[in-house]
């Protein structure tokens, strides 16, 4: 690939990719999917670095479709192109949705029992806090001034709070945290 | 027009407009779903609980309704389209961004971008806690992962298991 920054001694080989994303696929129950890309492919194999993983974040979380399948595609193709994007979203999709296929008349049944809906309960407020701490270690290093914060502030308020749709919060926020990037520079 | 073209063109559709995630356009799935009669309110229901309890990205659950429309091929078909135009997209950004990884502007796009995608992933947390009624034990679950996996080398699997255990034992 060309372009390729000294951070990745070399890129990883497919297989390799592969072999992550299918764990990534088996291991992400809830949400926090991408709390799970981020920690096997940036902290713990260090194969993106955590700037680069920040800006294609954010573009996934800005177009349309699901955001894990999203980024999936996103770090395939940019640690190896068209084949990378390939072996991490065969990796990603194809198992769960093989088991689903397998299981799915039999766990269907499991619907309506109370202990299975207090336990998924348990399971979906802990895969929450695992977007949290995500969050919060990735502010690290995208939330290094007063005017990153302000941005941060912004979006949370007008998303997480008002329920502001997405797209009109983008139009505004997109230009003004560019501009606040490049003003500073 | 045969369930496969019809799975195909909605899902893909249904793909581009999923702006926020797949959970963006559930209501509607839901909805085309059942005036396709591929499944009832209550199958849907069913379909999206088991999508929660199996690994895997979320909108999986397109799998499930491809395969009570259409059998194996309608699974595949499903998933395909829910998955191809939106990934498509994102690879031709991708391919853009790592031609430009050198270029003068991208430090100040990447730096620009950074705070929207960290306020988006703490907007994500919000709208989750928000809309799933949580209750004092679920913010206590929460709160504790969150500190956990923040602070502890735990591995995370460990930790939404636990979470899933004091859930079912406090009756969650």
């Amino acid at each position: 690939m060309p372009g390729m920054q000294a951070d990745p001694p070399r890129p990883p080989r497919l297989i390799a990719i592969a072999a992550v994303f299918t764990a990534i696929g088996l291991m992400s129950f809830g949400s926090g999917m991408s709390a799970w890309i981020r920690r096997e492919v940036v902290i713990r194999r260090r194969w993106m670095d955590e700037r680069s993983f920040l800006a294609g974040l954010t573009l996934c979380q800005i177009a349309p479709g699901p955001s894990g399948v999203n980024l999936a595609t996103l770090v395939g193709t940019m640690l190896r192109g068209t084949p990378g994007m390939l072996a991490a979203l065969l990796g990603m999709v194809v198992p769960p949705a093989a088991l689903l296929v397998a299981l799915g008349a039999g766990l269907a049944a499991l619907h309506d029992r109370p202990w299975l809906d207090s336990t998924l309960a348990g399971l979906g407020a802990a895969a929450i806090g695992m977007t949290l701490s995500n969050a919060i270690g990735m502010s690290r290093s995208g939330v290094r001034s007063l005017g990153d914060f302000a941005v941060l502030v912004g979006i949370v308020l007008a998303i997480g709070v008002f329920r502001l749709p997405l797209i009109a919060v983008l139009v505004l926020a997109v230009p003004v945290s560019l501009a606040l990037a490049a003003w500073r520079r | 027009m045969s369930p496969l073209f019809r799975l195909a063109v909605l899902f893909s559709g249904l793909s581009l407009l999923a702006f926020g995630g797949g959970s963006a356009v559930l209501p509607d799935m839901q909805r085309a779903a059942m005036a396709q009669h591929w499944v009832t309110g209550r199958e849907f229901v069913d379909l999206f609980g088991l999508s929660r309890v199996a690994p895997g990205p979320g909108s999986l659950i397109v799998t499930l309704i491809g395969q009570k429309a259409a059998g194996v091929p309608g699974a595949a078909v499903a998933t395909l389209a829910m998955f191809t135009p939106s990934c498509l997209l994102v690879y031709l950004a991708a391919r853009f961004w790592s031609r430009t990884r050198e270029a003068p502007w991208r430090s100040v796009v990447d730096r620009g971008l950074a705070p929207i995608g960290v306020g988006l992933t703490y907007a994500a947390a919000l709208v989750l806690i928000r809309g799933t009624e949580h209750t004092v034990p679920a913010y206590a679950i929460t709160a504790v992962a969150t500190l956990l996996l923040a602070a502890t080398p735990l591995h995370p699997l460990l930790v939404l298991g636990a979470g899933a255990v004091v859930g079912w034992a406090v009756g969650l």
